[in-house]
């Protein structure tokens, strides 16, 4: 009898959380791919076409810079963790508590930080520059602990046949160790994407909103500093306005094919691994 | 299928003679009963027609060398092997005349066949809660009878005095040999009528097994016993009856004594003077 | 030959020092955000004045009046809704991909489940703007931005952490005791809640944290649906205002005071997200103890 009820909880509890993912994405699906046009994906954005396609190249391009900072920081401190580090020392305890007190501050506090530091006290204003700086420091834990589990997988022998053959140890770990693990390295690369793609809270603060791409042809470097708003900023304000509902739609469609695409790219690396590693 | 080669024939049909001889010798019931049982894991065939008595109150050795389908067979008597994706049987294995697929619900014919793993599994939580998990699990609710089933099991497992003052604590803190009569008593908590051990010794240290041994000599009197063991020396020691098996199939079974000092067939003289090791 | 190896070694030691120095910048990180937080949120709460500030229970920031204690127990009311919601549903969900579905059933649900950690805390408002808001409004009094929707919302957001994490826990425990359990005569749901969950209980407390960790610091999907207003909720049918939401309302137009007490609200938030963490190593030590 209990165990026909707890047998019946169990069926429940997992189909509530099968209803849940069905409900978003349906809904997200069927109101949003009849919102599609084509003059969503216009280059310029105004106040008739409402193109997202600027947001969606500075979803891109934010994504790219943040990772373009992360992930070389990321990587060479996860190879010091690995490769160099003594697991008692104070310092790696150090680098292990902050990481994972990075991980668990909220996006808001982010944005606040980015704000005071980024944008005010280095005067770089609402821009690309200062937005991706506060996702590089957000996405930096999930570099570096991807890349730091896909390190410890790599067998000790590989380090040792480079070793052995008289490389020294930076050789080693850029000709034997990192190579294979390069693919676990981009499925965190990918995950850390997804991240910086979702991302509205420590955004609004430091890359602000403003529709439009940085414009790199005219003024070069210095488009760095020109505001910008993501994809996830462009759908939080087009719900807040409450003008645009269904470009809203349109919006989370291409929101969640991006986090589709980004998730099933990580797991198709992810298999790879496994059925190498076995 | 396959037609048995005359030979196997032959021999399976004396090696069920002679069970049964023992049987009448003996005037034992047998209180479980394979017959012609064969076992698959996906395409590979672990246990080959395989026809086994087990006598009430006898405690009755399985060996072989690793692989062999001694511990399938053990694993088949409770059904354990329903947990093996791809396991399939054919064949008939009773316990007191009742076929345990189908005719004995599952729950039921493990609270009967109890069993002993080779790793001491006890679980994470006090000694007293570990053997009073078999007795709640079958509706025993009040403290005194618990209690009292408790005290019992343990002391039939020989760990009373041992564990006695610490009943509240964790089972995780004892030693490996007292793990393992911890799960002794755990499995005689439910009041079984057959006891399977599975190399229940072969992690354990010499002071340990010898412990054991003792105990099932003890358990014997109460109820049905059937063993694996890689030891010979503890088959010989331990066990009235031994059952001799080979890649998959059951060579020769008898009275301990008579199997180990003549064994009817080459194979099993070859094993038991130690040529597989 | 000699000098090669000198070029060799300090290169390598040069490699080290570079190593070493990135992973330094979490430290500092962490460290700039610290500084930069207390330094700007400190003055305002000794300005407002620590006790007016944690436990006034109005904000006005017209009014000089900067109280967050109705913050502080949104915050704390729609994290504790959303684990009601959420935490049954995703440990049951953890139970039964690790205990009870078939391999076909959890390889077709761990792609979703993924999907669901992936998807936008803003595509989740939308969503509780547009489906839950709708149907809280139609059940009950007010206009259905509340409690009660951010609740079931936030609920609905923890699902993937709470059951990615349960689920390694109970993939964790070892299948003696399962199986011991089994050949004691118990039946597969007995075997697995009486042996299997309590022995999981650890990480399972675990992905409770993590939840509400996440919870806690989840904003752009609260702030679309509950309400907002700074005062404490008389019931789930009224609006809340979480301190992430006060934030991010305010942060754009305010300034002086009102600002540093925002940016306080953040260290205040810091100060509580500090504290799951440390209850999380706990609860982790404790589970590594046993």
């Amino acid at each position: 009898m209990t165990a026909r009820l707890l047998r019946v909880a169990v069926y429940v509890g997992a189909a509530v959380s099968t209803a849940v993912l069905l409900l978003i994405v349906g809904f997200v699906v069927v109101n949003g791919v009849p919102s599609l046009r084509p003059s969503l994906f216009e280059w310029e954005y105004d106040s008739t076409n409402v193109s997202l396609m600027p947001a969606l190249v500075d979803t891109v391009l934010m994504a790219a810079l943040a990772l373009l900072i992360s992930v070389p920081v990321g990587i060479a401190s996860a190879i010091y963790l690995v490769e160099y580090a003594k697991s008692s020392s104070r310092f790696i305890r150090a680098v292990r508590l902050t990481t994972e007190t990075l991980q668990g501050i909220p996006s808001i506090v982010y944005g606040l930080f980015g704000l005071l530091f980024f944008s005010t006290l280095l005067g770089w204003g609402l821009s690309l520059l200062s937005g991706a700086c506060t996702l590089a420091i957000m996405v930096l834990p999930i570099v570096m602990r991807t890349t730091e589990e896909a390190l410890r997988a790599v067998p000790a022998s590989y380090k040792e046949g480079g070793l052995a053959l008289g490389a020294g140890t930076v050789r080693t770990i850029f000709r034997c160790v990192l190579p294979s693990a390069l693919p676990g390295i981009f499925g965190g690369v990918l995950l850390a994407f997804g991240r910086c793609v979702g991302e509205v809270a420590a955004l609004l603060f430091t890359a602000g909103t403003v529709a439009q791409i940085p414009d790199f042809a005219g003024q070069g470097a210095f488009a760095l500093f020109d505001s910008c708003r993501t994809l996830a900023v462009h759908m939080y304000v087009l719900a807040s306005e409450g003008l645009h509902i269904s470009e809203a739609y349109a919006t989370a469609v291409v929101l969640l094919v991006l986090v589709v695409v980004l998730n099933g790219g990580a797991n198709l690396v992810e298999r790879k691994l496994d059925s190498r590693n076995a | 299928m396959k037609c048995l080669e005359a030979e196997q024939v032959e021999q399976l049909e004396q090696a069920t003679a002679r069970a049964g001889e023992t049987t009448t010798e003996h005037t034992r019931a047998a209180k479980m009963e394979v017959c012609g049982l064969d076992l698959h894991y996906g395409e590979f065939h672990a246990l080959k027609n395989v026809s086994l008595r087990f006598p009430e109150n006898e405690v009755t050795a399985l060996i072989g060398p690793s692989g062999c389908g001694k511990s399938t067979l053990l694993k088949t008597l409770n059904r354990m092997n329903d947990l093996v994706e791809g396991c399939r049987i054919e064949g008939s294995i009773n316990l007191d005349g009742c076929d345990v697929y189908g005719q004995i619900p599952v729950t039921d014919l493990r609270r009967r066949v109890g069993m002993v793993f080779q790793q001491p599994n006890p679980f994470p939580m006090s000694v007293y809660d570990n053997v009073a998990f078999g007795p709640r699990t079958h509706g025993v609710k009040k403290r005194d009878e618990l209690d009292a089933v408790v005290e019992q099991s343990l002391r039939d497992a020989a760990i009373w005095d041992e564990v006695k003052d610490r009943l509240g604590k964790s089972a995780m803190g004892l030693s490996g040999g007292q793990q393992q009569r911890l799960c002794i008593a755990r499995a005689l908590a439910v009041r079984p009528e057959v006891l399977l051990l599975d190399e229940s010794t072969s992690a354990l240290d010499p002071i340990s097994t010898a412990k054991i041994e003792e105990l099932v000599g003890e358990l014997k009197d109460r109820y049905t016993v059937i063993m694996v063991t890689h030891n010979m020396l503890q088959a010989l020691r331990v066990s009235t009856k031994t059952a001799f098996f080979l890649l998959g199939e059951m060579i020769e079974a008898g009275d301990t004594n008579t199997l180990f000092t003549s064994p009817h067939d080459k194979r099993t003289e070859d094993y038991v003077s130690g040529r597989f090791g | 030959m000699k000098q090669e190896s000198n070029g060799q070694a300090l290169k390598e030691g040069a490699a080290k020092w570079l190593f070493g120095a990135a992973a330094a910048l979490s430290i500092v990180a962490v460290a700039l955000i610290c500084v930069f937080l207390f330094a700007n949120g400190i003055p305002a709460m000794a300005q407002i004045g620590l006790p007016d500030f944690l436990f006034g229970t109005t904000w006005k920031p017209g009014s000089g009046m900067y109280g967050i204690f109705p913050m502080i127990v949104g915050s704390i009311y729609v994290t504790a809704g959303a684990m009601v919601v959420g935490v049954p549903a995703g440990v049951l969900t953890a139970i039964f991909l690790s205990r009870f579905a078939n391999r076909k059933v959890a390889a077709a649900l761990k792609p979703g489940i993924e999907l669901l950690a992936g998807i936008p805390s803003v595509v989740y408002g939308f969503f509780g703007l547009m489906v839950v808001v709708p149907f809280v409004r139609a059940i009950g009094p007010g206009n259905g931005l509340s409690l009660l929707s951010a609740s079931l919302l936030l609920g609905a957001m923890i699902l993937p952490t709470v059951i990615t994490v349960s689920k390694n826990a109970l993939d964790a425990v070892p299948k003696s005791y399962y199986e011991g359990a089994l050949a004691l005569g118990a039946t597969h749901e007995r075997s697995v809640f009486r042996i299997v969950v309590p022995a999981a209980f650890s990480g399972i407390m675990a992905s409770v944290v993590l939840g509400i960790g996440r919870a806690i610091g989840e904003t752009m999907a609260v702030v679309m649906v509950a309400g907002n207003q700074a005062v404490i909720p008389g019931s789930i049918f009224d609006g809340v205002r979480t301190m992430t939401a006060n934030i991010v309302l305010e942060m754009g137009y305010a300034a002086d005071l009102h600002r540093g007490a925002l940016i306080a609200t953040g260290v205040v938030l810091f100060v509580f997200v500090m504290l799951i963490s440390l209850l999380f190593s706990a609860v982790k030590k404790r589970g590594e103890l046993k």
